[in-house]
C-alpha cells in the first residue's frame, strides 16, 4: 500500500522518489470449505513507513474480505464504495451475497476507472452457493477466480515458492502455514513489504483473524 | 485491424527527463556567482496520542512561506467539533478551510442524528472530500477525538486515505516526533506521561526540523472536557536585547545647519466626518 504525495506538495522530506510500484504483499487460497487470507503490514511514504501495522484485508460483508494492494487512497476509497453497494444489494437480496457478485463491483469500478486508479485487489470470502472462492482484480480491471493467488510489489519473489508448494485439497492449518511462509519470504526480501503477518479465516462458522509478531514469523536460512 | 496509437502516460517513478538540462543550468547560474534556489518544506510538526482516558493532541506554531517565518504563533489544533479537534499540516490555507468545511457540516450532521458527532464520521468526510480532490488539496490531518465508542485518533493523507493508530505524527518534523513516540509511547498512559510525551515528541519537531520551530501547543480531549492549551509551552522565548542603539542628543556634533522655508499656499480645507456609527 503506498500513500502519496503531490511532487509539489513537500510533507516528508523526499529522500526517495515516490515509488509508484505496488509496496505490499498479498495472498489468497481456497480450501475445502473456505479461504485463507493473509497481507504483510506496511504503508510507505517514498522510503518512509507511515504505518507499520496496516490492516490490508479490509471486510467487506461478513463473510467477504478483500485484501489491498496499491495506492492506499484509491484501495480505501474503493473498498468503502463497494461494502456500501454491497451492503444494499444484500438488503435487497435478502441474503448473503455471493463473492463473485463482491469480485464483480470491485472489478467493475477498477475497469471503469482504469486511469485514474492504481489498485491491485484480491476478493476472497465464502458463500452458501460456491463456498470458498478467491478471485483477483489487477491492476487494469480484469477479474478471474483462482485457487490460489498473490499481488503486490513483494508476490515477484514468491511466485516460485507458491507453484511448487501449493497442492490442491490442502487443509486449513496446511493453507495457514503455506501462507505465512510464503508471505515470510516475501518480506524478507521486498523492501515495501514488512512488519506482521496478518491472517484471516472465513469459512461457513464465520471469520478468525490472527496476527504473527516479527519475531515470531517462520525462520528459513540464516544466510 | 487499425493501429490505435494511445497517448504514452508518465508510467511513475523518477523522471531523469531534466537532469542534463538542469545541470546546465546550475552550472551557468554558478558562474554568474548566483545559487539556485533551495526545496521548499511547508513546515511543521504536529502529533497525537491515545491515552489511558483520550487523546493528547499537539502541534508547533510556525508558519513558514519559504525560508521566512510567515507567522511565529499560528494555531494548528483546528476546533471540528465539542468533542473532537484537528491538526492541521501542508498548505496552511487547505487546512484551515478543509476543517472549518468538515466542521460545519458536522453539525449540521449532529443537529440532524440528535447525537454527539463521532471522530469516525468526520474522519469518513474528511477522505471523502480529499479524494475527491485527488490530492490537490495539500492537507495533512490528525485527528482526534472521544466520542461514545472511547477515544480515537486518525491520520489522514492528502489524497484520502487514513490510518487508525494509538500514535500519529504529521509534516516535515514528523520523523523527529515519530521518533520520540516509538521510544516511549506504551498503552494506556496517565494524563501528565502522555501530555509530556506530546510535548517531547513535538520540542524534537522544533529543535531539529527547520520547517518547524516556536511554542507547543497541546489539546488534551476525555469524554466531556476539552483543554485546549496554547500555549502549553513557550519553548522560544524572544531574547532580551542588552545593548541599545538610542544615542544621547549631542553625540554627534552639529557643524552646519541650512533650513529651507518651503513657502505654501493653503488652497482648500473641507472636513470629511466618518461614519463612526
Amino acid at each position: 500500500i503506498v500513500s502519496t504525495f503531490n511532487n509539489y506538495n513537500d510533507l516528508y522530506p523526499d529522500w526517495t522518489q515516490r515509488e509508484v510500484s505496488t509496496g505490499t504483499t498479498i495472498m489468497a487460497v481456497e480450501f475445502e470449505g473456505g479461504v485463507v487470507i493473509g497481507a504483510d503490514s506496511r504503508t510507505t511514504t517514498g522510503a518512509y513507513i507511515a504505518n507499520r501495522v496496516t490492516d490490508k484485508l479490509t471486510p467487506i460483508h461478513e463473510r467477504i474480505f478483500c485484501c489491498r494492494s496499491g495506492s492506499a487512497a484509491d484501495t480505501q476509497a474503493i473498498a468503502d464504495a463497494v461494502t456500501y453497494q454491497l451492503g444494499f444489494h444484500s438488503i435487497e437480496l435478502d441474503e448473503a451475497p455471493l463473492v463473485q457478485t463482491a469480485a464483480s463491483l470491485f472489478r467493475e469500478m477498477c475497469y471503469r476507472y482504469r486511469e485514474e486508479l492504481m489498485a491491485g485487489i484480491i476478493v476472497a470470502g465464502w458463500d452458501p452457493r460456491r463456498g470458498g472462492q478467491v478471485y483477483t482484480v489487477p491492476v487494469g480491471g480484469m477479474m478471474t477466480r483462482q485457487p490460489v493467488s498473490v499481488g503486490g510489489s513483494g508476490s515477484s519473489y514468491i511466485y516460485g515458492y507458491v507453484d511448487s508448494n501449493y497442492r490442491a485439497g490442502m487443509s486449513k492449518e496446511e493453507c495457514l502455514k503455506f501462507t505465512a511462509e510464503a508471505l515470510t519470504l516475501a518480506m524478507e526480501r521486498d523492501g515495501s513489504s514488512g512488519g506482521v503477518v496478518r491472517l484471516a479465516v472465513i469459512s461457513e462458522q464465520g471469520v478468525e483473524r490472527q496476527v504473527i509478531l516479527g519475531n515470531q514469523l517462520p525462520k528459513f536460512s540464516t544466510v | 485491424m487499425a493501429t490505435v496509437s494511445v497517448c504514452q502516460y508518465h508510467r511513475g517513478g523518477f523522471s531523469f527527463e531534466n537532469c542534463k538540462r538542469n545541470a546546465l543550468l546550475e552550472a551557468d547560474i554558478n558562474k554568474l556567482g548566483f545559487s539556485s534556489p533551495a526545496a521548499r518544506k511547508t513546515g511543521t510538526t504536529i502529533c497525537g496520542v491515545v491515552y489511558k482516558d483520550g487523546v493528547v493532541l499537539g502541534a508547533d506554531t510556525r508558519a513558514t512561506e519559504g525560508m521566512v517565518v510567515a507567522d511565529k504563533n499560528c494555531s494548528k489544533i483546528h476546533y471540528i467539533s465539542p468533542n473532537v479537534y484537528c491538526c492541521g499540516a501542508g498548505t496552511a490555507a487547505d487546512t484551515e478551510m478543509t476543517t472549518q468545511i468538515i466542521s460545519s457540516n458536522l453539525e449540521l450532521h449532529s443537529l440532524s442524528t440528535g447525537r454527539l458527532p463521532r471522530v469516525a464520521t468526520a474522519n469518513r468526510m474528511l477522505k471523502q472530500m480529499l479524494f475527491r480532490y485527488q490530492g490537490y488539496i495539500g492537507a495533512a490531518l490528525v485527528l482526534g477525538g472521544v466520542d461514545s465508542t472511547g477515544p480515537q485518533l486518525y491520520s489522514i493523507y492528502p489524497h484520502g486515505s487514513t490510518d487508525k493508530l494509538p500514535y500519529v505524527t504529521m509534516g516535515s518534523g514528523s520523523l523527529a516526533a515519530m521518533a520520540v513516540f516509538e521510544d516511549r509511547y506504551r498503552p494506556n498512559m496517565e494524563e501528565e506521561e502522555a501530555k509530556r510525551l506530546v510535548r517531547d515528541a513535538i520540542a524534537a519537531g522544533i529543535f531539529n526540523d527547520l520547517g518547524s520551530g516556536s511554542n507547543i501547543d497541546l489539546c488534551v480531549i476525555t469524554k466531556g472536557k476539552v483543554d485546549y492549551l496554547r500555549p502549553h509551552d513557550v519553548a522560544n522565548k524572544k531574547g532580551v536585547r542588552t545593548g541599545n542603539y538610542r544615542y544621547k542628543h549631542g553625540t554627534t556634533g552639529v557643524l552646519t545647519k541650512a533650513v529651507t522655508h518651503l513657502n505654501l499656499e493653503v488652497v482648500e480645507e473641507s472636513v470629511q466626518t466618518m461614519d463612526t456609527t
